[in-house]
């Protein structure tokens, strides 16, 4: 038996660099680096444990969507060991929102052919969460998303997702898309050997054409959504800061009090 | 006057707080129907009623325990076709998040996530966001189909407006997807007897600085004193001191409370990301270049271990 998992990765601006918006209300790629989303890291390393830990045959693709320099993401998550990488890449894409990355996304997938799907819980940009969702639905498969703990067996997978209300088990036969948390286990660094290894790994590159796909139907053009304006939140004005010399926690208190909070 | 469909977060009848926020909103730009699912939909009528709902539209079935997300897309889809509304607001939590996403996709519509506000526009509701870890706030719309958004917790102010808030049946027949995602165990969480984090006017937070799950005991102190809930950082959640649930910041929660006391926290991006939005901030910490001072109003220099005790104590004294 064999067993294809496609892992999605998306590739980000730096939180700790400068991020901010371009003209045209997209994000600015030019100025601040990109890497890998830190918690796509999780998803890869997933993937490589469920293949460490299967009798099949698993291959492990790594897609991602994304301008030129994404491949830097694709890269890195060869490096920690998967197979080979797609990236589906053309000028179109700029601007395209939640709903038309899944649609990308999804007809990647079915090109690539899969069993299973692993993304991270969220990019460290947008943030949504919802792109596994959306792949889910599209795809037509179920989602057993926001996991801490996943395993596959026997055309199986099982995981446990931590809520609010409760923590759940669930199960679901594959195919299936999963995403994973930053609960799910600490993301492995690229070794020497694997980042040589990397090097040697197939890269594919599609666009639009490739998966049988218009313009309109992504970029800013198609986007389902339209963002009016960006402004950068003025800094916080200076606070008052006062150095314990024995009466901090009185002086904090005092402070509390004129704000009506005691 | 165009419905606006609001989808309800509730537990066995009781409905949680960012709901009514919900209905808050939703009343600026359109009447409120409230969707209610699964075991104690119908004993949501009473609360929504007080905040606004004109309709509760309501069933259950064993599917919403049973499978995940699915079945209550399905549900919301029903209603959608039988409202025809203006737009639909659903409470950003994940699973939120992920049912308004299908919902989106299945009717056709754009998805905006974590509002954190939301006014009527011309070309329909316009809705902010606070993004780049709270460095930038956007405004956007849907611009096709019905607007889906969903709604940060602590966004707009609770009001009453009573309404009729009837109970109607909605029909749902569930898709061939409903049951592809079996929940096969479920481990509720202990009450802490504390508020819901997210939904918390007043959160009080330890760090890696708090060193040790035992004293934990002073930031819950202080977080009793004041009626608080708890918080931690991601560093001192991975050492174990306390759990997951309760972490705040990028993959924790997000918090924007009035009153936000980080105790030993640095303030890495990836923590302020989940509370810099907080009305009040406040932070106590020994080292006098810790970036969360940039963000404070308050800023206590000083060793939390001292600190912390003392304006415990001076609460509880002021508070009599
Ligand atoms: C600040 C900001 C706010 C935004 N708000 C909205 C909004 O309200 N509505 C909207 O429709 N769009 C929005 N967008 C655009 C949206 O973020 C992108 O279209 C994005 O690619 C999908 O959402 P996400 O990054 O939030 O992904 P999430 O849903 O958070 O991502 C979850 C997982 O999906 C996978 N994934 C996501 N994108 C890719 C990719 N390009 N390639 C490979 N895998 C991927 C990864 O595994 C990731 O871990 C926003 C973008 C930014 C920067
Ligand atoms: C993808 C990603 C996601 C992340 N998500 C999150 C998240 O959701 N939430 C989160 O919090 N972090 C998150 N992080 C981690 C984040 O980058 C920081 O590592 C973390 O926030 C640090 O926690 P801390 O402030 O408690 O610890 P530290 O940075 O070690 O700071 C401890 C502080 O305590 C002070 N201190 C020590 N002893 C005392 C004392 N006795 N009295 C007073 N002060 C004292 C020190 O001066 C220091 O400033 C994420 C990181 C990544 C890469």
């Amino acid at each position: 038996m064999s067993l294809r998992i496609v892992v999605t990765v998306k590739y980000v601006p730096d939180a700790t660099g400068d991020r901010h918006f371009a003209d045209d209300l997209t994000v600015d790629r030019d100025d601040v680096d990109g890497l890998l989303s830190e918690l796509d890291e999780y998803a890869v390393e997933q993937a490589l444990q469920i293949s460490e830990n299967s009798d099949d045959d698993v291959e492990i693709t790594v897609l991602t969507v994304g301008p030129e320099d994404a491949k830097d993401a694709l890269r890195k998550a060869l490096s920690m060991g998967a197979d080979k990488a797609i990236h589906v890449e053309d000028d179109d894409l700029h601007g395209t929102d939640a709903i038309g990355t899944s649609l990308v996304l999804a007809k990647a997938i079915e090109k690539a052919g899969y069993d299973l799907v692993i993304s991270g819980l969220a990019s460290t940009d947008g943030t949504m969460g919802v792109v596994p969702a959306l792949l889910a639905e599209r795809l037509g498969v179920p989602q057993v998303t926001l996991l801490s703990e996943v395993s596959v067996e026997d055309g199986t997978v099982k995981g446990r997702r931590d809520g609010d209300a409760a923590s759940e088990q669930l199960e679901a036969s594959l195919p299936a898309v999963v995403s994973v948390t930053d609960q799910s286990g600490e993301a492995r660094y690229p070794s020497f050997k694997g980042i040589m290894a990397a090097k040697k790994k197939p890269v594919e590159s599609w666009d639009l054409s490739d998966l049988d796909l218009e313009a309109e139907e992504v970029g800013l053009e198609g986007a389902w959504t339209a963002v009016e304006s960006a402004t950068q939140r003025p800094a916080r004005t200076a606070g008052t800061i006062v150095k314990d010399e024995g009466e901090g926690g009185k002086q904090l208190a005092e402070f509390l009090a004129g704000q009506k909070f005691i | 006057m165009a419905e606006v469909l609001v989808y309800v977060d509730h537990v066995d009848g009781a409905v949680r707080k960012p709901t009514l926020e919900l209905l808050t909103l939703a009343r600026r730009i359109g009447e409120p129907v409230a969707v209610a699912l699964g075991a104690g939909a119908e004993s949501t009528a009473a609360a929504l009623a007080e905040h606004g709902a004109t309709r509760v539209l309501a069933h259950d079935a064993s599917e919403y325990a049973d499978y995940l997300v699915v079945p209550k897309v399905d549900a919301l889809q029903a209603a959608v076709a039988a409202v025809s509304p203006a737009a639909v607001l659903v409470p950003s939590s994940a699973e939120g998040k992920e049912i308004a996403a299908r919902l989106a996709l299945r009717i056709g519509s754009g998805i905006i996530t974590d509002a954190v506000d939301l006014e009527a526009g011309d070309e329909g509701p316009v809705a902010t966001q606070s993004v780049f870890a709270a460095s930038f706030s956007t405004k956007s719309r849907v611009s096709k189909g019905t607007p889906v958004i969903t709604v940060k917790p602590n966004s707009a102010a609770v009001e009453a407006a009573p309404a009729a808030g009837a109970v109607e049946a909605l029909a749902v027949s569930f898709s061939a997807q409903a049951t592809g995602t079996k929940v096969t165990g479920r481990t509720p969480r202990e009450s802490t007897g504390r508020p819901e984090l997210t939904e918390a006017a007043i959160v009080v937070s330890g760090g890696r600085g708090v060193n040790g799950a035992e004293n934990f005991a002073l930031i819950e102190s202080l977080a009793d004193s004041l009626g608080a809930a708890v918080g931690a950082s991601r560093a001192a959640v991975d050492a174990g001191w306390y759990p997951h649930t309760n972490q705040v910041g990028q993959t924790g929660k997000s918090v924007s409370p009035q009153l936000y006391i980080a105790n030993g926290i640095s303030g890495a991006i990836q923590h302020r990301a989940g509370m810099q939005t907080s009305k009040t901030i406040v932070a106590v910490n020994k080292d006098a270049e810790a970036p969360i001072f940039d963000l404070v109003d308050y800023g206590v220099v000083g060793d939390l271990f001292d600190v912390v005790p003392q304006l415990t104590e001076e609460i509880k004294t002021r508070k009599g």
